[in-house]
């Protein structure tokens, strides 16, 4: 009966999944029932504790716990100097050793995450501007210029790379550096290398190559997919950068978006100054004018330079004609979040809340999901210092990571914290960290 | 009632949608509005809104919609129709418009009380950033609820004005939903136009409408649109207008086939849906909170300043000289047209 329904063609919507491409694939027919555990793997939620007894892992406390530790080892509690507007060169090794397969499927294929990557670069610094660079056969090349939109670059690395020779370190240092001195002093400049290559095949003195950049300021990192390089290390800890090598692809991911997020600032590097930005009006659809970035008339939709009226296509871009900076306030936007961030949630636990004779919350104010575990026992939550709402802990690790509100402050016009602000301080079980702001001010 | 992993991947398919509604209870919005004997009372509104979730639940029984109220002072979820009991009144309304405005009312009278204090005259903004914040909150928890979900869209209806105080906050919102790939529909029902929602729709590539006529508010919003199948679409579109126009539009001088915001995020793109009416990108400068074309930005903050100054006021850093670092071309060409201010 199974053969002669998976001969049927798929016409239909919802009974279609008698002939999911897993069933061809599998060979065998799978019923329905079993369809479900297929990808199955329920044995690696499961740890050993110290009695040799099986245990399952507590996913979500883990992750929280982890959350929460680093979020304390970050210095980002306070409102510190960031270095705002980081003109950003990437490295991609492709030497032969780009090529070896102890990344699936290559050293080479992480494209994928360098595009991740520069999605996440631009997020977090919508002023920022990147350049790719690679290295193959002992020499580098750009492959794209300093640009400040994501889509010309994440081109460039769909099209296709070979792997081949070696890899340079001083080669890639040079040009970067060559490029990088052309960047105004209010800007960040950083190097990020992902090095495969055990070694590096250098023309000249690569000590002064790293003098050279330390003295121009420009902060190097490397990422690297083999074993730890002395030079690479010595290259790091003269400029200032971070070297981390990774174990697994999931790994790399994730050090590679640490690299994403604007790095402190030292105090000798950012020079503040105030620059000059236009805010162009998009036009209305239908109005005809020549694009100054493409020389060729286009129809509706671009905007408009205020100090020269020319047309450019999209923002953030420089005006070709007059040479003014121009954003739209989104863009600016999307940097407010780090000079105004959420409070710190702190943890509480159920039983101080009832010596204090106060109800434990049965949703979280953000979700609308149950506190309690099942059971009726009252799970993990956070509070709010400001306004003390209670949050669950996937909603803190969202509103800390993406959101960057906080629901309750949001919610509530004057905030009357229920319980006082100091007690609550108090009630967190384990570490507090004190933050910044002092919640009893902002409550009244 | 929580179905089991393989009865869920039978039934969520592309076009189940999960619809957030941010309803502006705003009394001093509805007082105006209830004063001006032309616009909208807020009864009629609310019968627009009960008939258009009815007609999304109508669309697909499967459809999730979720009512959050923005008031003056606070935000509640109010309705969430997975936790709907079926249960039909003494005088014969389902379960579903009971619940929603016996908790409407309760909110609407709790925001009352907690502004005794206050006395606002004019126009005066409701907590927007509150609701579209826990609005994205629950739809993070729909996303972590397994693979197959349906496809969340926000649409806010709002009637009150922007309120500046409230620019950073709803920014945030608007830039995690964009990241989530949630659109932010708007209808706005008051006299003005709104930049933030603008901006909003503009953003995450929602729709923004300002309806001219809005006894026909129900028109605007529905709309049936969720089979695929193009030739099912004009049948069935048909016969449900019909219906709805029977029962509903007795008070609707609107002839137009306006369909809008009823519709799924897959068949968006095989409709002609309202072109934008432009949006206004200008920044506001922190100083004087003018609207400037041009001006300057602290490096480090990234402030927005109308003229040049010798400290930062958000960050406190001090400046360099100002021309030195600008780019060549900038210092090249002399502005013509640029303002002068009094002040250096």
């Amino acid at each position: 009966m199974n053969s002669s329904k998976r001969k049927r063609s798929n016409g239909d919507g919802d009974e279609d999944e008698d002939y999911e491409e897993e069933d061809e694939a599998n060979g065998g027919c799978l019923q329905a029932w079993e369809r479900a555990y297929a990808d199955d793997r329920s044995w690696e939620s499961l740890q050993g504790d110290e009695s040799s007894l099986l245990r399952p892992i507590d996913n979500k406390a883990m992750y929280h716990a982890q959350y929460r530790r680093r979020i304390r080892s970050s210095p980002s509690t306070f409102r510190i100097q960031k270095g705002l507007i980081p003109y950003l060169y990437i490295v991609v090794d492709l030497s032969t050793a780009a090529s070896e397969m102890d990344f699936k499927p290559s050293r080479m294929a992480l494209q994928k995450n360098v595009e991740a990557f520069i999605r996440e670069f631009f997020d977090q610094n919508p002023r920022g501007q990147l350049g790719l660079v690679f290295v193959k056969d002992g020499v580098a090349q750009c492959l794209t210029e300093l640009g400040g939109s994501p889509d010309s670059h994440i081109k460039a690395l769909m099209g296709k790379l070979e792997c081949s020779g070696e890899a340079s370190l001083q080669n890639a240092l040079e040009l970067v550096h060559d490029y990088l001195k052309q960047v105004p002093s209010y800007g960040h400049r950083e190097f990020l290398i992902l090095y495969s290559a055990p070694s590096t095949r250098d023309p000249e003195d690569i000590m002064e190559t790293i003098q050279q950049c330390k003295k121009s300021k420009i902060r190097c990192s490397v990422v690297g997919l083999s074993s730890e390089i002395f030079i690479c290390k010595h290259l790091c800890q003269e400029t200032g950068g971070l070297y981390s090598i990774a174990l697994d692809e999931s790994h790399l991911k994730e050090l590679l978006l640490e690299h994403a997020p604007p790095p402190p600032a030292m105090a000798e590097f950012a020079i503040p100054s105030l620059i000059k930005m236009g805010f162009p009006q998009r036009a209305a659809e239908g109005v005809v004018s020549i694009c100054s970035c493409h020389r060729e008339p286009k129809v509706g939709g671009g905007y408009t330079c205020p100090r020269c009226k020319a047309r450019v296509c999209e923002l953030p871009t420089e005006c070709c004609i007059c040479g003014l900076t121009l954003v739209s306030s989104p863009h600016l936007a999307r940097s407010y979040h780090h000079l105004f961030p959420v409070t710190l949630f702190s943890e509480v636990s159920p039983s101080y809340l009832s010596t204090l004779q106060l109800r434990i919350p049965k949703n979280c104010f953000g979700c609308q999901q149950s506190l309690l575990n099942p059971g009726n026992k009252p799970g993990l939550f956070v509070a709010c210092p400001k306004c003390s709402q209670y949050f669950c802990l996937d909603c803190d690790i969202y509103i800390h990571g993406s959101l960057h509100n906080c629901p309750g402050c949001e919610s509530l016009r004057h905030s009357k914290p229920v319980i006082d602000a100091e007690e609550l301080k108090f009630a967190a079980a384990g570490n507090q960290i004190s933050t910044a702001v002092s919640p009893s001010a902002a409550a009244q | 009632m929580s179905p089991a992993p393989s009865v869920a991947s039978k039934l969520y398919a592309d076009d189940v949608s999960l619809l957030m509604v941010l309803v502006d209870t705003n009394p001093f919005f509805w007082g105006t509005a209830a004063a001006n004997s032309s616009s909208l009372s807020f009864s009629s509104f609310l019968s627009h809104v009960l008939a258009f979730l009815n007609s999304i639940h109508l669309v697909n029984q499967l459809n999730h919609v979720v009512v959050i109220a923005t008031g003056f002072n606070s935000c509640q979820c109010v309705y969430d129709s997975s936790e709907t009991t079926n249960r039909i009144s003494d005088d014969g309304l389902p379960a579903v418009y009971l619940k929603l405005l016996h908790n409407l009312e309760e909110f609407v009278n709790n925001d009352e009380k907690m502004c005794k204090n206050d006395f606002q005259t004019g126009l005066t903004s409701s907590l927007l950033s509150g609701s579209l914040s826990m609005a994205l909150c629950y739809i993070q928890r729909v996303f972590r609820s397994g693979p197959l979900h349906p496809q969340p869209r926000i649409l806010c209806i709002q009637g009150s004005p922007d309120g500046p105080e409230q620019y950073v906050a709803i920014m945030n919102s608007i830039f995690s939903a964009q990241r989530s790939m949630v659109p932010i529909d708007s209808c706005v029902i008051g006299a003005q136009h709104s930049a933030f929602l603008q901006q909003a729709s503009y953003i995450t590539g929602g729709v923004y409408l300002k309806p001219q006529h809005l006894d026909g508010l129900f028109q605007y919003l529905s709309m049936v649109l969720s089979f695929n199948d193009m030739t099912l679409i004009l049948h069935e579109m048909q016969a449900f207008l019909f219906l709805c126009l029977a029962v509903w539009a007795l008070t609707s001088t609107c002839s137009q086939m306006q369909t809008v915001f009823a519709t799924d995020l897959h068949s968006r793109s095989v409709l002609q849906l309202p072109k934008p009416v432009g949006v206004d990108f200008r920044a506001s400068c922190f100083c004087h909170k003018n609207t400037i074309d041009m001006g300057y930005i602290c490096s480090v903050c990234l402030s927005i300043f109308c003229e040049h100054h010798k400290k930062c006021s958000t960050c406190g850093s001090v400046f360099g000289q100002p021309q030195a670092d600008a780019s060549k071309a900038d210092r090249k060409r002399k502005a013509p047209g640029s303002p002068r201010h009094p002040r250096a």
